[in-house]
């Protein structure tokens, strides 16, 4: 009976698992004047699901994650987020629904503090959008919020400074904090190390991890660092002149040989 | 360390609000120690012009929306009071019937524009902009029956405001209470959205907020204060025409808010001011000589030297100066500190 039960519950488990899609796109393409960059790419991000995507420069992989966020609009196809179409909405009602993403050209408001850049993140996620007449330090936990998220990057020395007087590296952890405040259920990463001095890399590596730890959020992760890559991802797919070249665990990837010739070789695929 | 930037900048702002009160308290008691008639209706002047400059401000320095349409709002509220003056007798209630229309048409209008051209590109915008405060200037000189064409008219004003120290005080009292308005406004929590769509339009909508939403909510209130401002001017003169509707409008409340400093408020004040006393000098001037009379030359080259030597205005250069002052005080103590 005992052992009975426990391979229900293993098999509910593993169905479970595997039946909850949280994100999926179904042959997702866009063409810039003539020169698609992505296309008719199909994936399937399950609940709490790593996956990284890899390819060279100029695969896709940014625009891919613009059709995820809303930033673009594909050309064709469509993106499900919790069995819904989403393909339609802005960008603005996806963050709501909650996909968050960083992007890879750091992109804050320049003219503001590193405080502000968080606190107005912190802000949206606690649905204080059109308040008017109270002072904005009248809510004064949403400072405190934005310090910890900073104090989680490590940027907290930096809070009063502007952002655009901020070093490449102080930007990223920035962008880092800024997407973290919004406390989204899926994190879309766009190369958040890229560009970044050695020593400030760990610092983000760690955050990257401790936030899989937690279990409780989906991430997406473009990234160049093959080490990186291996040591996080649950899933790998290859982005290769807009297809996609493969789709599976980092071993199967590895071991891949159109992966492996398409990245030494450059074989027209 | 957060607690000492906390007091420091309690300090800082209290000695802010220090220097309000007194300039504040200052120009309420001027009427009645120096009797000049022309610094009254010259300063009554710069309150109304101020109002105009806040409200532009708040759509270029702080939502960086550019508008060249801004005189509509003014012109409408400058021909609503002007209409129920003349049509009906000049009372207290007519008065607050031509305030509540002004508030009406310039929400309505301004909620229109913003929902209509906010979608557009920035110049498009500019350029829509300009092309409906054309439509209504067009309006005021071809529907006669209600604004007199081009030659407008005069009216009579309620007995309150016919001391000109009554009505100066008024306008005083209203600037004081337009710039506390908007600074509360605009450090709201909606306010502050306002500085991050001027700052990262694309940003602000992906961290989940409307923006659409928030450049119409800064339209609108921008549109109505115009109106406002429009409706003091008017009285002032207790006569309108058609200028009132034209681009010298807004191109003197783009000028106040770029000189004064964008972004501010209290340059689009300071802006006015000396817009309006460089006005009147000029004016005197042209007595002397006809170069002078030719006013816009001079605010032409004035406004170029700004924008090449000052380009944050005159409150944004001296708040970079003060804050690099104080950063480098801090800078040499806890060097001292070290040392
Ligand atoms: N808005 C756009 N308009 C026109 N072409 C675009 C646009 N965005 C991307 N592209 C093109 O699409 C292709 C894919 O670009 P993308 O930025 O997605 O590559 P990537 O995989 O992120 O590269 P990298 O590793 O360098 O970041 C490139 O050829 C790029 O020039
Ligand atoms: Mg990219």
């Amino acid at each position: 009976m005992f052992l009975v039960t426990l391979f229900l519950i293993s098999i509910y488990k593993i169905g479970g698992e595997s039946m909850t899609t949280l994100i999926e796109t179904d042959n997702l393409s866009i063409t810039f004047g003539g020169h698609t960059a992505v296309d008719s790419v199909s994936i399937s991000v399950p609940e709490k699901h790593f996956k990284s995507i890899i390819g060279p420069n100029g695969a896709g992989k940014t625009t891919f994650f613009n059709l995820l966020s809303g930033q673009l609009n594909p050309t064709n196809g469509k993106i499900y987020f919790r069995g819904k179409d989403i393909t339609k909405l802005s960008s603005t009602k996806r963050t709501r629904e909650g996909i968050g993403r960083s992007f890879q050209i750091t992109n804050v408001f320049p003219n503001l503090t590193v405080l502000e850049n968080v606190r107005l993140a912190v802000q949206s996620n606690a649905g204080v959008r059109y308040q008017m007449l109270f002072h904005y330090k009248k809510y004064r936990e949403f400072e405190e919020k934005a310090l910890e998220w900073l104090r989680l990057v490590l940027l907290d020395d930096k809070v009063d400074s502007f952002a655009i007087n901020l070093a490449h590296g102080e930007k990223r952890k920035l962008e880092m904090a800024m997407l973290l405040a919004l406390e989204t259920e899926v994190l879309l990463l766009d190369e958040p190390t890229a560009g970044m001095s050695l020593e400030d890399v760990p610092a983000i590596l760690e955050v990257i991890k401790r936030i899989k730890e937690q279990g409780n959020r989906t991430i997406i992760l473009i990234e160049h660092k093959m080490d990186m890559i291996l040591d996080l991802s649950d899933s790998v797919m290859v982005l290769f002149n807009g297809r996609l070249l493969a789709d599976g665990t980092p071993e199967e990837i590895m071991k891949n040989e159109t992966v492996q010739s398409a990245y030494l070789g450059g074989v027209s695929v | 360390m957060a607690e000492r930037g906390e007091g420091m900048k309690w300090i800082v702002n209290n000695r802010m609000n220090a220097i309000y009160l007194i300039i504040a308290a200052f120009l309420l008691l001027l009427p009645f120690v120096y009797e000049s008639r022309n610094m009254l209706i010259l300063l009554t002047q710069i309150f109304v012009f101020a109002i105009l400059a806040m409200s532009y401000d708040l759509l270029l320095g702080f939502t960086g929306i550019v508008s060249f349409g801004h005189a509509m709002f003014f012109g409408i509220g400058a021909y609503s009071i002007g209409i129920f003056m003349k049509r009906f007798e000049p009372t207290m209630l007519h008065f607050i019937y031509a305030v509540l229309a002004t508030i009406l048409i310039t929400a309505i209008v301004s909620f229109i524009v913003g929902l209509l051209t906010l979608r557009l590109k920035s110049h498009f915008y500019a350029m829509l902009t300009m092309a409906l405060a054309g439509l209504f200037l067009v309006l005021a000189e071809k529907w006669r029956t209600l604004t007199f064409g081009n030659d407008g008219f005069t009216f009579r004003v309620p007995e309150i405001f016919i001391d000109r120290t009554n009505f100066y005080i008024i306008c005083l009292v209203t600037m004081i209470a337009v710039f506390m308005i908007l600074k509360r406004f605009t450090n709201s929590p909606l306010g502050r959205v306002l500085q991050a769509i001027r700052e990262n339009e694309q940003r602000t909508e992906s961290l989940g907020y409307q923006v659409l939403h928030y450049k119409i909510a800064a339209s609108v209130v921008s549109g109505v204060l115009a109106g406002i401002a429009g409706i003091f001017y008017a009285m002032s003169l207790r006569y309108v025409n058609t200028s009132v509707f034209t681009m010298d409008i807004t191109l003197d409340a783009l000028l106040m808010t770029i000189i004064g400093g964008v972004g501010t408020l209290v340059g689009a004040i300071i802006g006015a001011g000396l817009i309006e006393f460089a006005h009147d000098g000029l004016t005197e001037l042209a007595k002397e000589h006809w170069i002078f009379e030719r006013w816009i030359i001079f605010f032409g080259i004035i406004y170029i030297l700004v924008v090449i030597f000052f380009p944050l205005g005159i409150v944004g250069t001296l708040r970079k100066f003060t804050w690099k002052r104080r950063k480098l005080e801090s800078a040499k103590k806890k060097e001292n500190l070290a040392g």
